[in-house]
């Protein structure tokens, strides 16, 4: 009797996990349909200063959408925290939204699920085009060589920022152009308890982000052409040993930065602590801690030697917001609708004037708003100097691993163990030996 | 046996001596002490203007300011958050003690094929990393929802269910102590008076155990109250948990800090509060009802 | 098997465990009769608790181990159906000490062990002094039990923000006390990255699991007779000699279970290190939980993250059953 119970709830248990197994994922409708022409979901990340804020900015947007087009867009604006957890649950379900905000990064490896609607030219036509968009944005948005899963649609660069009295104290008259010059300017800053640069150490994406343009500066590119993990380099170990010695060698970075993950070093250069920080745009942050906007200013991030460009003269990754629609929307008509409304000229003005970054939309660039100092050298960084990260399917696999190499090396300079060559390059092995497939 | 609580007044000649009094008011002034300095952090952040919150740690704070105790209420819908948090706890709560209750009671006075193989089940729970079952549940709620209609995910329904669960193994665990140690004297008393078993629970059983059935109350409500993980994928803005959306106040370019500080203790004060009355209850003798 | 909590009220003495099954006598009285056993109401009414158990906890975690025999990666996680079988290949990555993955997994359990180690017997320590010393009324007793409640009381995310910001090398109340105030150390020391930072981990972890410890053993302390202390005063037995010869050992059954409970908890516990360290904790303080979450969700390799999961489980299982073992032993030996 005991043997019969159990196998019958084994029975039951197994037939339940297949069930619940074979039914994963939303591959019940391939393509998508119209079933719901009537509505749509959309899942906005949160790019203002709250979440409320965020309704209040898009709610009146998806108005003027509805009355457009007789289309009622169900808004949810979801936290950052929460957001890739969401998509993850939402793919591995089928149930989710019709149209999401993606952090661009996570494009390629989102492609790779299979769950998001290719842009190919046909779809690309039903919002206007592929051209209209700035091709690194669209580079931004999925594997090369294969349509993209997603459309660009807040765009914004890094830029350098400096503080001006303490340039103008130290009698420093520009702001550099090449890392030499900021290493030297760094070090006439770096005195009575001020410091020449900030820099988030323990920010994974932020350190990946800044090591990848090096990386691009020194000609390695972390993955080869095959898309394999190619973290050990020359330029790899050349660029990542340069960033960690602006706290080990230079000493222009606080060692305390090694620490920094919640955009302390944004806070210490708006007290006065740091003369310069590179980030993206960081002007309402600015403000928000009690700085004044006349007492910063906005340089491109330097370069080896020479101007700012493309290839080896790049001086950002492409940073933004892209937008996906779910292959198995109910509404892939009303969709793309919405995509053609949130990436046309009008809004993209609107939108990016509000959240303060750049229109990867060409024509919407013209707009004067963009053209303020701050907003001018995000843009032309990202129409001249900027490059994708690499679109992998691993993508996130390197954040974690090269981030936290970097983490742990800065960590080390804080505590004044030495940083050389050889260690940089056998933290990057063992960071390249986690990479599966 | 008497109740303990109270009834010392004065010193009588079995009281401790000297040196244990002196270690006991070290001992309790060092744990209070431990206790109270990240509150006391928390509180003086919470009336800080955003920039002093980053700046150099000071014992006394400059600046004092209440505004972060208004901007709570708008840069996160923090009052719906707490609704939606009581409702979830006090429902899962509620439902997880009269099932563990039920559950208990029929391990602590039954003999029956399959105890063995419950109670150590229920005990495996435990040891298992909730992100490994994470997606799998939500896998089970949507196939629900699509098969039968009932939306689970995103729901309270959904919470609820899943919160009044994860508590259940402790619970039932504790509570059959507690039964144990209630003398079947009491039931079986109770059903030759011609209550059926399930009388004799609720009329002497139950309230024999009150304060076993009470601390195990607030330990249900208190997992259900902080559980982050299970809430940030289940809930959408509508039905989203205090525990989650406190980290609303990290935004994409700033965390104010001072708000995070002043929206955790505005929602911890009725949480204490709680605890504050329910005290007596946990403390008073476990076998009251045992004594005739 | 079920460890009875509390001690029998006339006696003193633990009362009989109900492992047994049907019919074991308690203390002499007539099991209860078998219309009722045969019944089938202890099925009822464990009906609504095993449903709920299957559904929530069993079901997704028997499809969890299932994922851990596939390769379910970013490729695979919509339609999990498609995903190739791939044995136990899974976990020989995960086991094969020699290369990355293994050696940090390893190396992660290790620091959870030790953590853990440290984090209960200190939660304990201090949960079990504070209720001892809160049996007798004082002035202020009620206020200091509400108190060190507070800690429970509080949600995760505000608290251990509260003690990242405490830790903060330049800005902290930790160095500005240690280093600037008492000039203990030489320089600021890191807490948050570097060899410090498990000490880090175990103060916020002490620090929010004390109270619960406290709470269940207050509770538990209320069930010891008076008469016993009487007696032993009488017979001249000091206030730390009736700590050691009553209290504790009439102690000892909740404290085997807070014990275990405590422990399988602390082992799993992910809030913690996440909201302290992010999502890349420092390998001081890299805790298993993190570690398969970086394997899981972070590198959406689900099936890799799943067989440590297991693996995990394997362990804890071990470690539960060893332990019950050794505290029924001891229980049935002190009844000799």
């Amino acid at each position: 009797m005991r043997h019969l119970r159990a196998a019958a709830a084994i029975t039951l248990a197994v037939s339940v996990v297949a069930g619940v197994t074979g039914c994963g994922g939303g591959t019940s409708s391939d393509g998508g349909s119209n079933e719901s022409p009537k509505t749509l979901t959309y899942w906005a990340s949160n790019q203002g200063p709250s979440i409320e804020a965020d309704k209040k900015i898009l709610t009146p947007e998806l108005k003027k959408f509805e009355k457009e087009t007789g289309i009622k867009v169900k808004l949810e604006v979801v936290p950052w925290a929460d957001l890739l957890n969401r998509i993850l649950a939402a793919t591995t379900s089928g149930q989710g939204p019709d149209v999401l905000n993606i952090g661009n990064t996570w494009s390629a490896s989102l492609q790779s699920t299979g769950a998001l609607l290719p842009w190919d030219d046909e779809n690309f036509e039903a919002i206007g085009g592929r051209d209209r968009f700035i091709d690194s944005a669209v580079a931004s948005a999925g594997k090369e060589g294969e349509p993209p899963a997603a459309v660009p649609l807040y765009s914004l660069s890094y830029a350098l920022y400096y503080n001006k009295k303490m340039f103008a104290d130290a009698g420093i008259t520009a702001p550099p152009a090449t890392w030499d010059q900021l290493v030297e300017d760094g070090r006439k800053l770096s005195k009575d308890g001020k410091w020449g640069l900030g820099a988030e150490g323990s920010n994974l994406s932020n350190n990946i982000h800044q090591t990848f343009v090096l990386g691009q500066q020194h000609g390695a590119d972390f993955f080869d052409e095959q898309g394999k993990a190619d973290f050990t380099s020359d330029g790899a170990v050349a660029a990542v040993k340069q960033y960690v010695d602006f706290m080990a060698k230079d000493k222009i970075i606080a060692p305390g930065n090694a620490e920094y993950a919640q955009n302390q070093s944004l806070t210490d250069f708006a007290k006065g602590r740091t003369a310069m920080v590179l980030w993206q745009a960081a002007a309402t942050t600015f403000a928000a801690q009690g700085m004044k906007p006349e007492d910063w200013g906005v340089a491109p991030v330097p370069v080896p030697a020479g101007a700012p460009g493309a290839g080896k003269q790049t001086n950002s990754m492409v940073a933004g917001i892209n937008m996906a629609v779910f292959r198995n929307t109910r509404n892939i008509d009303g969709a793309k609708k919405f995509v053609k409304f949130m990436t046309s000229d009008a809004e993209q003005k609107i939108l990016c004037k509000t959240y303060g970054s750049i229109p990867p939309v060409k024509a919407a660039q013209s707009d004067p708003a963009f053209a303020a100092p701050e907003l001018k050298v995000l843009r032309d960084t990202l129409a001249t100097s900027a490059a994708p990260l690499p679109q992998v399917p691993n993508e996130s696999q390197f954040e974690t691993a090269v981030g936290t190499a970097v983490k742990e090396l800065f960590a080390d300079a804080a505590a004044g163990s030495p940083v050389t060559t050889e260690s940089v390059k056998a933290r990057l092995e063992k960071a390249q030996q986690t990479m599966q497939g | 046996m008497p109740s303990r609580d109270g009834h010392r007044a004065g010193r009588s000649p079995m009281a401790a001596p000297r040196s244990f009094l002196w270690t006991r008011r070290v001992v309790l002034t060092l744990l209070a002490g431990f206790v109270l300095l990240p509150v006391y952090v928390m509180i003086s952040s919470s009336l800080k203007p955003l920039q002093d919150v980053s700046g150099k740690f000071r014992w006394i704070p400059r600046g004092l300011t209440v505004q972060p105790y208004v901007d709570i209420w708008d840069t996160v819908p923090l009052a719906r958050y707490f609704v939606n948090s009581l409702i979830v706890a006090g429902a899962a709560t509620v439902c997880s003690v009269v099932i563990a209750v039920f559950a208990a009671y029929a391990v602590s006075r039954y003999g029956f094929r399959g105890k063995r193989v419950f109670t150590v089940t229920v005990l495996s729970t435990q040891m298992f990393p909730g992100i490994l079952f994470l997606l799998p549940l939500f896998l089970i709620f949507v196939n629900i929802g699509n098969s039968t209609g009932l939306a689970l995910y995103g729901s309270r329904g959904g919470l609820i269910l899943t919160y009044l669960t994860f508590s259940l193994p402790f619970s039932i665990w504790m509570l059959i102590g507690y039964f144990d140690s209630i003398p079947r004297d009491l039931d079986e008393a109770a059903m030759v008076d011609g209550c059926g078993p399930l009388r004799a629970l609720f009329r002497v059983v139950v309230p024999a155990a009150v304060p076993g059935i009470v601390a195990v109350s607030v330990y249900a409500f208190m997992t259900a109250w902080g559980e982050v993980l299970f809430a940030s994928v289940m809930t959408n803005d509508a039905t989203r948990t205090l525990a989650v959306g406190l980290q609303g106040y990290a935004t994409q370019n700033d965390v104010y800090w001072n708000q995070v500080m002043a929206a955790s203790l505005v929602v911890s004060v009725p949480v204490v509060a709680g605890f504050l009355l329910l005290q007596r209850y946990l403390v008073a003798g476990l076998t009251a009802g045992a004594v005739k | 098997m079920t460890a009875t909590v509390t001690t029998d009220p006339g006696t003193g003495k633990p009362a009989r465990g109900t492992t047994r099954g049907s019919g074991g006598a308690r203390r002499g009285i007539p099991r209860i009769p078998d219309r009722i056993r045969r019944g089938g109401l202890p099925y009822l009414l464990l009906l609504p608790a095993v449903l709920l158990e299957l559904l929530i906890h069993l079901i997704p975690m028997v499809v969890g181990i299932v994922m851990s025999f596939r390769q379910l990666t970013q490729f695979f996680i919509g339609n999990w159906g498609a995903a190739p079988w791939t044995g136990l290949e899974n976990y020989e990555i995960a086991v094969d000490f020699d290369a990355p993955i293994g050696e940090a997994l390893l190396h992660s359990f290790f620091v959870t062990c030790v953590f853990t180690f440290f984090a209960v017997g200190l939660a304990w320590l201090f949960g079990v002094t504070a209720a001892i010393m809160l049996q007798e009324s004082f002035r202020g007793r009620g206020f200091l039990r509400t108190l060190f409640l507070v800690p429970y009381a509080l949600p995760v995310y505000a608290a251990v923000i509260t003690w990242a910001f405490m830790f903060q090398r330049d800005n902290g109340l930790v160095n500005h006390v240690l280093h600037d105030q008492l000039g203990i150390t030489d320089q600021p020391s890191f807490w948050l990255i570097g060899d410090n930072s498990i000490y880090a981990l175990i103060v916020v972890s002490v620090w929010k699991g004390w109270p619960f410890a406290f709470l269940m053993l207050m509770a538990a302390l209320q069930n010891i007779p008076r008469e016993l202390y009487e007696a032993a005063a009488i017979e001249g037995a000091g206030v730390w000699q009736q700590i050691r010869r009553i209290t504790m050992p009439s102690l000892r059954l909740v404290n085997q279970v807070l014990v275990l409970v405590l422990f399988l908890w602390t082992f799993n516990d992910f809030n913690t290190p996440y909201v302290l360290f992010g999502k890349a904790a420092p390998a001081g303080a890299d805790l298993i939980s993190i570690h398969i979450y970086q394997s899981s969700f972070v590198t959406w390799n689900f099936g890799t993250g799943s067989a440590m999961s297991v693996l995990l489980l394997l362990f804890l299982l071990v470690v539960t059953a060893v332990y019950l073992f050794l505290t029924s032993r001891g229980r049935k030996g002190s009844h000799a």
